[in-house]
């Protein structure tokens, strides 16, 4: 009983950053800093609404495997990130104009 | 050596996931995870007998919390960017300096700032990363790699070198 409020505690949060996470995306200027809405609140909150299904189903098959899977978004989310915002400056997305520094581009100019 | 190390891995993994000790599983995880090993287990960076390095162990077994812990704060750091009206966002790119050395190091250093505040790593050239912050503190290299990695590399160091 204490593990299920434990568990509904966390997927309530987890929503919740998710939530953030899409309301950042719709209102932040550009691809980078709509990665960092996309890498940083919806993988932590799909990691916490995982947790919450381990904390209700403890140590069976189905909450090892939420366990496993958080393990796996929070170690392939950040690369996926990493690989995405690469392409698009490698691509020629430029930055928001109210961006104060790219020093990728100019490193990238003076090679 | 290091196959046998990997299979080991594989071998653990895939009774977790599939947790069942039926035979039908077992020798099906084991045919699977010796294939997996034959097929790309050149392409593993790690030293698989770091893995099973006691002192290692503990210190990832620290790293873990801790990065939760910062993980956490970033959430609510960013959270609080996109609900304010004015929407705070001050983002460039800039470059910090690791001392890391081994690619795992540098993998996982790379993929612990982009989980953390408002940081996202854009690209590694040897011992330089380029991150894309939300918010830029700080004037030059130093005291870019102070804020950003600076938290990081210390523990880091003694899991992976």
């Amino acid at each position: 009983m204490f593990w299920d409020t434990v568990g509904y505690i966390f997927i309530v949060v987890g929503v919740v950053f998710d939530l953030l996470g899409c309301v950042g995306l719709v209102r932040l200027p550009d691809v980078y800093n709509r990665l960092q809405a996309a890498t940083k609140c919806v993988t932590l909150g799909t990691a916490f609404l995982l947790f919450g299904v381990f904390f209700i189903y403890g140590f069976s098959a189905l909450g090892i495997k939420a366990l496993l899977c958080a393990l796996f978004v929070l170690i392939s989310s950040p690369t996926g990130a990493h690989a995405l915002a690469r392409g698009s400056h490698k691509g020629g997305v430029k930055l928001w104009e109210g961006s104060v520094i790219d020093l990728y581009a100019e490193d990238s100019e003076n090679k | 050596m290091k196959a046998i190390g990997e299979f080991i891995i594989l071998f653990a993994l895939w009774l977790l996931l599939t947790w069942s000790l039926a035979p039908a599983q077992v020798i099906a995880g084991a045919i699977v995870s010796a294939l997996t090993v034959g097929l790309v287990g050149d392409i593993f960076l790690f030293k698989v007998g770091r893995a099973f390095n006691p002192v290692r162990i503990f210190w990832m077994l620290v790293y873990i919390p801790y990065l939760i812990w910062y993980i956490v704060l970033a959430n609510l750091d960013v959270a609080y960017r996109v609900i304010h009206p004015d929407l705070p966002i001050r983002p460039g790119i800039v470059k910090i300096k690791t001392s890391l050395t081994t690619d795992m190091a540098k993998t996982f250093l790379a993929n612990s700032i982009t989980l953390t505040p408002g940081t996202l790593t854009v690209d590694i050239k040897g011992d330089e990363l380029y991150v894309h912050w939300i918010y830029v503190r700080g004037k030059d290299v130093k005291e870019w790699t102070e804020h950003i990695a600076g938290r990081f590399e210390p523990i880091l160091r003694r899991i992976f070198e």
